[in-house]
């Protein structure tokens, strides 16, 4: 019954989305224009019901109903319980059904509280809502409907991959998501402006808040992405430049310039046309790396299973709504005056000057991605890696980096580098400084690692002199997200450099009592002795590290062993310190009885974490800040509205 | 059923710790461990105790049909060697794998390319030669340091098109501004 309701309901908003974008479309006529009524409700309603459908999928994979599918290829009664949860979108047509409920949530969420755009334009941003979702729907229930029955219930289900079978799988896929469907409203924002010709600072306020939702969803999403890949890969590499990798970093680089161009035209009614082409650009990138995820082009733990009539299908997707964007914006930017002038220093100028490098890397990271496929295609194999990706990005990333540090602190409109001096000299003498240290006392590293070291103290500086004489208690929260945000990007820098120049690696085949020396830790395996969890078994080493002679701490490193499906997975224990991490790992038993141990020691690497943290934390601020000031502008103009209300009788 | 689990599973793992005998004590405990769904945990941890303690005193007689590849996991006793191979080795894909280094990986083809990276350099060849020997072995594919050909152009091209494209908005808009 469940699956059939969950079906059913899944129809019947499908239905609904007809309706939002019919209604919609011909509210914009004057003739029919009683119909905008009708639009709000019908998005609620349809948000509503999408979310019923997931909530029976989920309830499917919690019951383990093995006469659906879906939940027999993909999941198994002996699951641990966070599994089964988190299985439901652990597989293609899940994760595309939690993809559309996002998105039409996320779009009623717009139906219901949006109040400071015009109505008009809501109405054609609600419409062009409806027209995205509309696709996905067709394709959940042409091409990938969840709720298909077998027609005899399977004995037991096949289970989850024990890569995915990880606490990440419940947290990393929802927020990326959140982040990747964010970008749709902004996607949807602009086409409605670009319909109603409404492109303005009104506009880009409104936008606002949904873009840096959707990017700090991002920013934890690839954080945490990035955090399972290192813990659970059992190499110590945090960042492999993999296409799903890029698919996820290229909405985000989109995203991080809409967010900034999107300051700009709300503040200064500048860059309309820029902010609306980022607007199209980013939720475009979203598409492209759902079609790399999804259309099984690529062989990845996150492909799930391979279907080539899928890949056609958002091949088609892409191609509709990017190429109609484009035509839309094309056909409409010349009646969207490019705004407010400014000179060559100024915050704008800073701001322009970042976005196209955002948009630079963006490009490299794109077509590093893309190229090897179509020389595949052409039958040539190559490969695009770190030694590409780094340098050549690095090319872009540096001047910005450096224009990052004195951006915030230029004034709007126009300014001298004469009023900034000192705001100037400070963090240049500390990079400086930090690469004088960097050469004279590490002397052989790498270049880019000893740039990244130089630059991070002194974008570190740089970031925090905004507040250099603000009075701190009436700072607004969104100037204290904008600081935070931007020392999060030095500290991550900061982690990237250090574990890029001071990683010690340490392989060994050791015997239970040997002992081994990992920059500065001594580690001594104890025992190797088997454990069994709900669904693994595993063997696994007791390890006692020791840092420079301190008393030892006990790692458990451990080698899983998955019977449904059948599997492997290293479990590697770390040891955080305030200034880095032992990383181990328990490899194979070599042939002369001893065990191959992996160890690494990597200063400062969980910086790179906590700087993603921080950034998101500077999101979150900026949005609070944000949202705080718009309800207490609502609130006020209701106060005057009631006042005027009451004098008039 | 059973055929099609099998087939969509085994490109999974993105390690697959094949080769050495985890993988076979892995298989054995596969086999058992559905014999013995019923039994309690406590009688499990006995069985792979048991199972455990079997592989550790049994050494594998079929290990030895495996070529030898000592520095797979053994570093080089030069460190300005090790952080050569190292270096190279990061540089290298691991044909087996998904998007992974040779220097990121359990598969043992890339054991076998970490052996044959530290043995070369040891004898004193240079990385880029190493690269080469192994590019003619196994194709472009093995490199993530694209190699200059005319199929490969479009890539180096693209960056210096994109500083091109970003020098051109730039100094439009900030001349534009002059001229205001």
């Amino acid at each position: 019954m469940i699956a059939e309701l969950g079906l059913a309901v899944l129809w019947m908003a499908a239905a609904l989305a007809v309706l939002q974008l019919v209604a919609g479309a011909l509210a914009l006529r004057p003739a029919t224009a009683h119909l905008a009524g009708i639009v709000r409700p019908v998005a609620i309603l349809q948000g509503a019901l999408v979310a019923v459908a997931f909530a029976s999928l989920i309830w499917l994979f919690l019951s383990t109903d093995l006469s659906v599918k879906l939940v027999a290829e993909n999941s198994h009664s002996a699951k641990p319980f966070i599994f089964k949860l988190a299985g439901t979108w652990g597989n293609h047509e899940g994760s595309m059904l939690m993809w559309v409920t996002i998105m039409s949530l996320a779009g009623g969420f717009v139906a219901l509280i949006e109040k400071r755009l015009r109505e008009e334009t809501l109405i054609a941003t609600l419409a062009g809502q409806a027209f995205v979702s509309l696709g996905f729907y067709a394709f959940l229930l042409l091409a990938s409907n969840p709720f298909t029955r077998l027609a005899e219930p399977a004995p037991e289900g096949a289970g989850l991959n024990p890569l995915l079978q990880d606490i990440g799988l419940a947290f990393h896929p929802p927020t990326l998501y959140v982040g990747y469907v964010g970008l749709s409203i902004a996607f949807s924002f602009a086409v409605g402006a670009l319909v109603t010709r409404d492109v303005g600072p009104a506009f880009a306020r409104a936008m606002r808040p949904w873009v840096l939702g959707a990017w700090i969803f991002l920013t934890l999403g690839i954080t945490a992405g990035s955090y399972w890949a290192y813990y659970t890969l059992g190499w110590g590499g945090w960042w492999f430049w993999d296409p799903v990798e890029n698919a996820s970093l290229m909405p985000w680089l989109a995203a991080t310039a809409l967010l900034h161009s999107c300051s700009v035209l709300a503040a200064r009614n500048a860059l309309r046309t820029w902010t609306v082409m980022l607007g199209v650009i980013a939720f475009s990138m979203s598409m492209v790396g759902t079609f790399l995820v999804r259309s099984g082009i690529l062989t990845s733990v996150h492909a799930f299973a391979v279907d080539p009539t899928r890949g056609s299908f958002i091949l088609a997707l892409l191609a509709i709504y990017i190429g109609g964007a484009l035509l839309l914006f094309a056909l409409r930017a010349n009646t969207v005056t490019e705004g407010a002038r400014f000179a060559v220093v100024s915050r704008e100028s800073a701001l322009v000057f970042n976005n196209v490098m955002l948009c630079g890397i963006l490009g490299i990271v794109l077509v590093g991605t893309l190229y090897p496929l179509l020389t595949e295609a052409m039958g040539v194999k190559v490969s695009v890696g770190p030694p590409y990706f780094n340098p050549v990005s690095a090319v872009f990333a540096i001047p910005m980096m450096l224009v990052m540090a004195v951006g915030p602190v230029l004034r709007w409109r126009e300014d001298t580098g004469g009023r900034i001096t000192w705001q100037i000299a400070v963090p240049a003498l500390v990079t400086a400084a930090a690469l004088l240290a960097v050469e004279l006392l590490f002397a052989p590293i790498n270049l880019l690692p000893a740039l990244g070291l130089a630059i991070a103290p002194g974008l570190a500086v740089a970031s925090v002199q905004p507040l250099v004489g603000r009075n701190l208690r009436r700072t607004p929260l969104p100037i204290y997200g904008m600081v935070i945000g931007h020392l999060g990007i030095a500290v991550a820098l900061f982690g990237m450099a250090s574990e890029g120049a001071f990683s010690t690696e340490r392989l060994a085949a050791m015997n239970p009592g040997d002992s081994q020396q990992v920059g500065p830790f001594k580690v001594t395996l104890q025992a190797i002795g088997p454990v069994a969890g709900p669904n693994w078994t595993a063997l696994e080493a007791t390890v006692a590290a020791s840092y420079a002679g301190a008393a030892p701490t006990v790692l458990n490193p451990q080698a899983r062993t998955f019977a449904n499906p059948p599997g492997n997975r290293t479990e590697s224990a770390l040891l955080t310190r305030w200034n880095g991490q032992l990383y181990a790992v328990l490899g194979e038993e070599g042939e002369d009885g001893r065990w191959q141990m992996r160890f690494w020691w990597k200063p400062f690497v969980p910086m790179i974490w906590y700087g993603g943290a921080l950034v998101a934390l500077g999101g979150l601020l900026a949005l609070l800040g944000r949202v705080a000031r718009d309800v207490k502008r609502l609130v006020a103009t209701d106060k005057i509205a009631y006042r005027r209300e009451r004098q008039g009788r | 059923m059973g055929s099609t689990h099998s087939l969509r599973y085994t490109h999974l793992p993105r390690h697959s710790r094949g080769g050495g005998n985890p993988e076979r004590r892995a298989l054995r405990l596969r086999t058992w461990i559905p014999a013995f769904a019923g039994m309690t945990k406590v009688c499990l941890v006995t069985l792979v105790a048991a199972l455990a303690a079997l592989t550790l005193t049994a050494p594998l007689a079929a290990q030895d049909m495996l070529p030898p590849a000592p520095y797979a996991y053994k570093q080089l006793a030069d460190p300005a060697q090790e952080r050569k191979a190292q270096a190279l080795m990061e540089t290298l894909r691991c044909l087996k794998c998904q998007s992974q280094s040779i220097a990121d990986s359990d598969a043992p083809m890339a054991g076998d390319m970490r052996h044959q990276v530290r043995t070369r350099i040891a004898a004193g060849e240079e990385p880029e030669a190493i690269r080469q020997w192994l590019i003619e072995r196994y194709g472009d594919y093995v490199s993530y340091t694209p190699q200059v050909k005319p199929i490969t152009w479009p890539l180096f091209a693209a960056p210096l098109l994109f500083l091109a494209l970003a020098a051109f908005l730039l100094r439009g808009r900030f001349r534009r501004r002059k001229g205001a």
